[in-house]
């Protein structure tokens, strides 16, 4: 009987709280709906006066258009990028103690507080050195200081759940390391590195101050649009809101797609 | 053997040293020089530090920056733990909770920001109509009470997620076994989470406490966004602070400032770092 009950709670609990996260959501979608005059003088639930003026500022604009593509660019290289180099390291954390391994991770992990508002002006420094100031390899490099610790420990503990035997039995077999690597470790770990794209592209998609800080007007991106492109001559609350909504759509896309992934990675590993 | 290890961290270590050091050291060259005043920086020792010290606007960041840190860590980490608890085990509804909690980790900071600004604003939002309901006269561009809490209300909307998702992962770890043997030895539901299911979780939970307690001290595009900053400087953390300084080209000082945060927050969170996996092998062990 209490069982029972407690049943029932946790079911209230979680569907109070995904209305918690829900909400505020909806609430933007509604405003990109509305006019400005509409958004100001009147609470509703729904539009009034449906319109879709706002979508269609942004998607007529090639100032809006070409900062969606720059996005999708630097983030998808840094997804690559993030994982060609996890990858053999998750692998080195899991299959070898080596001499401070704990503090090396400790250190790779701590590269996510460097207060970034301050880093600013020295990152365009060392990628102007480079020759990569305004590129999308620029911000996928630079993304990497955030994206490969994290992605380094998701992966080490999908790896660190396959037996050692597995590794030893295939080079008794003869296979070669990069041939054993292919054929039999790495569709075992395909969750995980289902995950950890995941949160790559996750983590590269929201972040702004070293977008921001790498690019100048070619290949500015979304986020950095956004910011700029609102504020000019008051605030367009509408477009704000639609620019918003545009923002959510490339993640709800990976979502759906990474959903069967997620549940089966999250069931997997020790993430 | 060894050796092979870090042949496999190469990519890894040339990725995160370039990002990580020539930047940092920059930094720690800004933070001995006077680059406010003119056209030549002027070396000045450790005077930026001097100065901070005794900064009242320092002290105030700091302090605000800390509490709210300690507030986040103290509601997200058990709100998270709690959410993953009550999610389904199997079948679609593990899907779409997962999918759900997913979500609001995919929306850039600043957005974050302009959600929470439309849903908070006077004349434009539903937070504050709804709380005049209750009597409460609600106004996050004027209250100094009401801005930080939205921006930490904010935050556990957006970071919670996260929390219950690494949560979830670390549950579905276990082992039945374990379960099973605390059914036949007759614990209760508390105790097989208390005693079973939570020291399990030291990894994970080791994890999240970081993330968040790191991160944590990197607010910065909600608050711009939803407060500037403002009223005052009840919002602004210590990002925005050292921000400020960076913009009015103090960039000594906000060096200074910058280098001493990262210290605070790497000694607190390799203490946190010993002392959770220390604790936590012990609870495990048993």
């Amino acid at each position: 009987m209490t069982k029972e009950r407690f049943f029932k709670w946790r079911y209230v609990f979680l569907v109070v709280f995904f209305f918690f996260l829900f909400l505020p959501v909806y609430w933007m979608i509604n405003c990109s709906l509305k006019f400005d005059t509409e958004i100001l003088s009147d609470l509703t639930l729904f539009p009034k006066q449906l319109t879709f003026k706002n979508y269609d500022t942004i998607f007529t604009s090639p100032d809006w258009r070409s900062s969606i593509i720059n996005s999708l660019a630097y983030v998808f290289m840094n997804v690559i990028i993030t994982l060609l180099a996890a990858v053999p390291g998750a692998y080195a954390f899991s299959r070898w103690k080596f001499m401070g391994d704990k503090h090396l991770f400790f250190w790779l992990l701590s590269n996510r507080m460097a207060p970034a508002a301050i880093f600013i002006v020295p990152f365009m420094q060392l990628y102007s050195t480079f020759g990569l100031f305004d590129t999308h390899f620029a911000v996928a490099l630079g993304h990497c200081l955030f994206n490969i610790p994290l992605a380094i420990w998701i992966l080490e503990g999908f790896m660190s759940g396959i037996p050692r035997e597995i590794d030893e039995t295939a080079f008794i077999d003869g296979y070669s390391f990069w041939r054993f690597f292919r054929k039999i470790f790495f569709p075992l770990i395909g969750p995980g590195v289902g995950v950890a794209a995941f949160f790559a592209f996750t983590f590269s998609w929201v972040e702004l101050i070293i977008a921001k800080a790498l690019t100048l007007t070619n290949t500015k991106p979304l986020v950095v649009q956004l910011s700029v492109g609102i504020g000019a001559e008051g605030v367009k609350w509408g477009l704000m809101a639609a620019a918003g909504v545009v923002t959510l759509i490339p993640g709800a896309i990976v979502v759906y797609f990474v959903r069967n992934y997620m549940a089966k990675g999250f069931a997997l590993g020790r993430v | 053997m060894k050796n092979k290890a870090w042949l496999f961290l190469i990519p890894t270590l040339v990725l995160v040293a370039i990002n990580a050091f020539i930047p940092m050291m920059t930094v720690v060259n800004y933070s001995f020089f006077n680059l406010y005043s003119g056209s030549t920086p002027e070396f000045v020792g450790l005077q930026n530090y001097y100065d901070l010290f005794r900064d009242p606007f320092f002290h105030s960041a700091l302090w605000r920056q800390l509490v709210f840190s300690i507030a986040v860590l103290v509601v997200q980490i058990p709100l998270g733990i709690a959410i993953a608890a009550c999610m389904p085990k199997k079948g679609i509804g593990v899907t779409i909770s997962l999918v759900l909690l997913g979500f609001p980790l995919l929306i850039p900071h600043n957005v974050v920001g302009i959600i929470w600004r439309l849903f908070t604003q006077d004349n434009i939002g539903i937070v504050p109509t709804v709380l005049a309901w209750f009597g409460y006269t609600y106004n996050v561009a004027m209250s100094p009470v009401d801005a930080p809490l939205t921006i930490f209300v904010c935050d556990v909307w957006h970071w919670t997620p996260l929390i219950a998702l690494l949560s979830f992962a670390g549950m579905q770890a276990i082992p039945d076994a374990f379960y099973q043997a605390a059914k036949i030895d007759g614990a209760s539901t508390w105790k097989t989470f208390r005693y079973v299911t939570l020291p399990k979780m030291r990894n994970v939970l080791t994890i999240g406490i970081l993330l968040r307690f790191m991160d944590s001290f990197k607010i910065y595009d909600e608050p711009m966004t939803i407060t500037g900053g403002g009223p005052g400087s009840s919002t602004t953390f210590l990002n925005i602070f050292v921000a400020r300084k960076a913009e009015s080209y103090d960039l000594g000082y906000a060096g200074a400032v910058s280098i001493v945060y990262l210290l605070i927050v790497m000694v607190v969170s390799y203490l946190f770092f010993q002392v959770l996996s220390r604790v936590g092998k012990g609870g495990a062990d048993k």
